[in-house]
């Protein structure tokens, strides 16, 4: 029995899916390959991996239509590449379902760590509720926040923010999603919101506020809560 | 949340009922849903049917297809089945559904099998749903099968997924009205070893099939697919529940409020109420004056532009609009809006007060509109204190009106004139007589100076109670008297006629004064048909359609986006025969009157460029055809305009990226042969020695190649950058952001260039948020970063400071290197330049980019050398005032 974990790699250019499947291959999963939209989404119905990782400039079908085809069935963790300056598609597509994603060129090193948290997520339904690192611990069960072992006191939003970036760990969570899950959807377009809060949220749990290491922000696209230490 | 917002959409409710009602007469529609063939649809289906019929429900088989499945052919048994019609057709005999026998027979339940099943030709219904439809509505309950590759939404995902194409698809709005949907459920490997058992197919088929269509992939995907799709449904049930229930959800009334208010004061109150009732509606408002031909006083137009303000400071909509009529008006307002509402203040009642009328022609004419009539607070005002004599609306009531306070004057004075004497009286007449032209036209006038010379004459010249007229004096006061009321008439006739060209005159001036400032504010062809669309709407109150000439000459296939109608084909033709013969077309002109509108063409130097269509309500005056002629030419030669200096910046566009290809050539081609040059020298160097039996001698090779790698990227991306910036396609998208942030992922992106520095960040405690693009700013800062790394010696140095004022932010980067030279001061935000000192790897791209970026921003960028030496570069972002903050709140 095959016990290593199925990654499918949907890009039309023959070096990157050739980078690619060296790189995971040597990290110890099973890669497929597609090299049209149209493959790919027969590829994620019929070999049922566990990651996608998904170009979003493909010849026969945008990207997008792909994952949104893939999800009327699935929600298997679907990584996105994208170029420079496509932020726009790239928010889109995470509004629309996909968990994460790089902008080429990437560093090989940064693709792995993201596709283990991706699969990480797959294997751990359920979703966190205990966030740890060397400054901060976050247990969402007990309600309390501890940096460096000293609990602090939030506002509700302040904890409400925190509890959505610690269930999400390590996924990238864009402003339209926080501000839909914090505030509700009316709220969507209104990003000064999270710069608010995030500002004051960091004030209170990052050592050095103005560099950040705990929720960092993605360029144009949200914060992540980093997982590493 | 409070209990008005609750309230379940009105729409909602409806549609509710509606769908209620139809199922009380209509047959209910079970449906046994699965992934595919072979999961025990109809061995399902069959097991119910015994369970209804044990019930003592009246059950038969309509069709079965049992596939010869001995399970679900021993639960057949039992249960009454309908013969199957037999269709001849093409020598094949085809059997099917006999529908009009089931009908005959109306039994309480029907087991419909394979509802996507096509029906054979010459049936009554091409598809078999609509068989089921027909069967439901005439009552009859049905059970039916379907798979989920036979939704229409699904199908073409199931194509792909699977590689069969599928050919029968039910609508999904057959799946959705079904009043129960049953997931018939079952994991692939056990499909797959009932299809290997020979259960559902036989065994040479079940070997095809599970070589194709039910590969265990395919299965886990279509399985996962119905589930969801099931899913979606229950989600869809629980908000109509929830709808029925008023349980609390995001509600959308689509309401839309018209209220109507004067330049009263006690609008004021009107308009709060509206707020109110419009905030608990969740409705949008439209608050509307109408303004009738009578001229208001300074005091009235004063508070008129008072209560405007006040009702877009409380979030309305505004619209004036000028009508006799006033009901009218709100009612062809509210219409043309979609408004379902008209909110008007109480009148207060008196003798002649007008706005009584106002509520009953509301009332009478308003139809399916809603009316709400609201008591007036705050009343300071006495009711009709501007009208001396109550406005008459049409001209008979005039005549009669102007006769009786004539004569009941005359009768007035008749007690005292012992004490006045029968000359004064005439005065008090003729006083009457001429206050009259205030309300009165010329013709009540003249009836009424007749009529009271006539009264003085027979009640008050003596003799009394004749005509005669003894004295001479008397005479000469009728006389005078007569030519008195006369002059009075014709000369306030003649200053009302002047008063109201005078405000025509005014409301053209001022409607050509905003279009033209409108349309010169325009900075594209766009916005000038914006413009233009708007004007000409708001003041002739119609909805235009704009199709612009295209590039070659020819009318454009679809009207300008900014049209506010949408003409039809016919109306197209009228717009393109006005196109081309550049000659006024449409309704109310000579040529294909019967169109719906009026339709201008707009000339220009060589071939016409567009045509402008105007849906006009009524015929135009002349006075207002000749504005709207005007209007067609003002916006002619904006159009025009706009025309030209796009074909200008089109020039200068290709002008400047020959520049930028030839710059391009000479200078960055060595830029990027260079990093190429590398990589292909090392990874043969590699390949040499691997195919050589020898590991690589060093990792040298691997790090040199990286390092080009990086190059090169760089180059690109600067290249990438220089090109958006050079075809004008740098649009920012505008947001709040953290200067921090910005700065912080600046740096972070060059840790390896900065790693050989010493960064220091220091922000200004109170930075606000502020307006700009992430990307650029972020790209802008790291490209001034970089410069400094480059320009300044290992160890120093670097210091990013971010600080702001009331209109702008700065953000300064400063190193400690030699400074820039003069030379450098003047040329270092030039493309391409490159200081003659500077490290090779640079591609005198990075300080333009970065100019560029924040320019576009609006903002500024500049060099200058530091006192205490080292070069410092500025960024100032203009900044808007901050937006809302979210409340604040306490721990």
């Amino acid at each position: 029995m095959n016990t290593k974990p199925v990654i499918l790699v949907v890009d039309d250019e023959s070096q990157i899916r050739r980078l690619l499947e060296l790189t995971l291959q040597g990290s110890g999963f099973d890669v497929r390959l597609a090299s049209t939209g149209n493959e790919g989404v027969i590829m994620a119905a019929s070999e049922r991996p566990e990651l996608i990782i998904l170009d979003l400039g493909l010849p026969d079908m945008d990207g997008r239509e792909v994952l949104k085809k893939i999800r009327e069935w699935s929600s298997v963790p679907v990584l996105i590449l994208s170029v420079r300056n496509g932020e726009t598609d790239i928010v889109s597509c995470l509004d629309a379902g996909a968990d994460d994603y790089l902008v080429k060129p990437f560093r090989t090193g940064e693709l792995l760590a993201r596709a283990r948290t991706a699969l990480r997520h797959r294997l751990t339904k359920e979703e966190k509720e205990v966030f740890t690192n060397r400054i901060l611990s976050v247990d969402l069960s007990a309600r309390t926040v501890k940096r460096s072992n000293e609990l602090i006191k939030l506002t509700a939003t302040e904890y409400a923010l925190l509890a959505l970036f610690v269930r999400n760990a390590g996924r990238v969570l864009t402003h339209k999603f926080i501000l839909e899950q914090i505030w509700g959807p009316a709220h969507a377009e209104e990003a000064q919101y999270t710069r608010v809060y995030v500002g004051s949220l960091r004030k209170k749990i990052e050592k050095d506020p103005a560099n950040p290491k705990i929720i960092l922000t993605e360029s144009g696209i949200g914060y992540r809560l980093s997982v590493e230490d | 949340m409070t209990n008005e917002q609750t309230r379940p959409d009105p729409d909602a409710l409806l549609n509710l009922l509606q769908k209620e009602e139809e199922k009380e007469k209509k047959g209910k529609l079970k449906i046994f849903f699965g992934m595919c063939a072979g999961v025990g649809k109809t061995y399902d289906m069959l097991k119910d049917a015994h369970a209804a019929k044990s019930k003592g429900v009246d059950v038969v088989v309509g069709y079965i297809e049992t596939h010869k499945r001995p399970e679900t052919e021993a639960l057949l048994s039992g249960l009454s089945i309908f013969p199957r019609k037999t269709i001849q057709y093409k020598g094949t005999t085809l059997e099917e559904m006999d529908l009009d026998a089931i009908l005959a027979r109306k039994p309480e339940l029907v087991l419909v099998d394979e509802l996507a099943h096509t029906n054979a030709p010459e049936s009554r219904h091409t598809k078999r749903y609509q068989d089921v439809r027909e069967l439901l509505d005439n009552g009859i309950n049905v059970f039916t099968t379907l798979n989920v590759q036979h939704l229409e939404s699904r199908a073409d995902t199931v194509a792909q997924i699977t590689g069969s194409i599928v050919h029968e698809t039910v609508p999904d709005s057959v799946f959705a009205a079904a009043d129960e949907v049953e997931v018939i459920d079952i994991s692939p490997e056990e499909l797959l070893k009932r299809l290997e058992e020979g259960k559902v197919y036989t065994p040479e088929r079940s070997k095809r099939a599970i070589e194709n269509f039910f590969r265990e992939g395919n299965l886990t995907a279509l399985r996962e697919m119905s589930l969801r799709l099931t899913a979606e449904r229950v989600d869809r049930q629980l908000r109509d529940y929830m709808a029925k229930q008023r349980i609390s959800g995001p509600w959308k009334s689509g309401q839309r409020l018209v209220v109507g208010i004067s330049p009263s004061l006690r609008s004021i109150s009107v308009i709060r109420w509206a707020r109110r009732l419009a905030y608990t509606m969740d409705a949008s408002w439209l608050v509307v004056c109408v303004e009738s031909s009578s001229a208001l006083n300074q005091n009235e137009k004063d508070q008129l532009s008072k209560n405007i303000k006040l009702a877009k400071e409380l979030g309305a909509e505004t619209l004036t609009t000028s009508d006799d009529d006033v009901a009218g008006a709100l009612i062809r307002v509210a219409r043309r809006q979609n408004a379902t509402q008209i909110l008007v203040g109480k009148p207060i009642r008196g003798l002649f007060s007008q706005s009584s009328h106002l509520i009953d022609e509301l009332l009478a004419k308003s139809g399916d509109l809603d009316i709400y009539i609201v008591g007036q607070e705050g009343d300071t005002e006495r009711a009709g204190s501007r009208r001396f004599f109550p406005q008459i609306q049409s001209i008979l009531p005039q005549y009669a009106i102007a006769s009786v306070i004539v004569l009941v004057v005359a009768l007035a004075c008749f007690p005292v004139t012992r004490f006045l004497g029968y000359q004064t009286v005439s005065f008090i007449i003729l006083l009457t007589v001429s206050l009259m032209p205030l309300r009165f036209g010329p013709g009540p006038v003249l009836v009424a100076a007749g009529l009271g010379a006539l009264a003085w004459d027979f009640l008050f010249i003596p003799p009394i109670f004749t005509f005669s007229v003894g004295r001479i004096e008397d005479v000469l006061m009728l006389g005078m008297y007569f030519t008195v009321a006369i002059v009075t008439g014709v000369l306030s006739a003649r200053v009302r006629a002047r008063e109201k060209a005078v405000r025509q005159r005014e409301e053209k001036t001022s409607a050509l004064f905003t279009l033209t400032r409108d349309l010169s504010s325009a900075h594209s062809q766009d916005e000038v048909i914006k413009a233009a669309v708007a004007n000409i709407k708001k003041f002739f109150n119609a909805d235009v359609v704009v199709v612009l000439g295209d590039a070659d000459g020819e009318i454009a296939s679809s009207p300008h986006t900014a049209s506010s109608m949408k003409p039809d084909a016919k109306e197209y033709g009228v717009a393109a025969w006005s196109y081309w013969n550049e000659k006024h077309a449409g309704k109310y002109t000579d040529t294909l009157p019967s169109a719906e509108a009026t339709y201008f063409p707009m000339s220009g130097p060589r071939y016409p460029l567009g045509v402008i269509g105007v849906k006009l309500t009524q015929k135009l005056t002349s006075d207002q055809e000749n504005l709207l002629e005007n209007f067609i030419a003002q916006i002619s030669s904006a159009v025009e305009r706009e025309l030209l200096s796009e074909i200008s910046t089109k020039s200068i566009i290709v002008a400047e990226s020959e520049r930028l290809y030839k710059t391009l050539f000479n200078s960055v081609s060595h830029e990027l042969r260079t990093p190429v040059a590398t990589i292909m020298g090392a990874s043969e160097n590699i390949l040499h020695d691997l195919s050589h039996g020898s590991l690589p001698t060093n990792e040298e090779y691997a790090k040199e190649i990286h390092l080009a790698a990086e190059r090169l990227n760089r180059l690109v991306a600067n290249l990438l950058d220089m090109t958006r910036l050079e075809s004008g396609m740098i649009q920012p998208k505008l947001d709040w952001h953290d200067v921090r942030d910005v700065i912080n992922s600046a740096l972070k992106g060059l840790d390896k260039e900065l790693s050989g520095h010493a960064v220091t960040v220091n922000v200004q405690d109170d930075m606000p948020l502020v307006k700009f693009d992430y990307g650029l700013i972020e790209q802008a800062i790291t490209n001034l970063v970089h410069n400094a790394t480059v320009h300044s010696p290992e160890g120093t140095e670097i210091e990013v400071n971010a600080t702001h004022t009331e209109r702008e932010c700065i953000i300064v980067v400063s190193d400690s290197g030699p400074g820039l030279s003069n030379e450098e001061l003047q040329k270092v935000f030039e493309k391409f330049y490159r200081a003659p000192t500077a490290k090779t790897g640079g591609t005198g791209l990075g300080l333009p980019i970065a100019k560029g970026f924040v320019e576009a921003h609006h903002g500024t960028i500049s060099a200058k050398n530091r006192l205490t030496g080292g070069a410092e570069f500025s960024i100032r972002i203009p900044v808007d005032p901050e937006p809302g903050k979210p409340k604040q709140e306490h721990i």
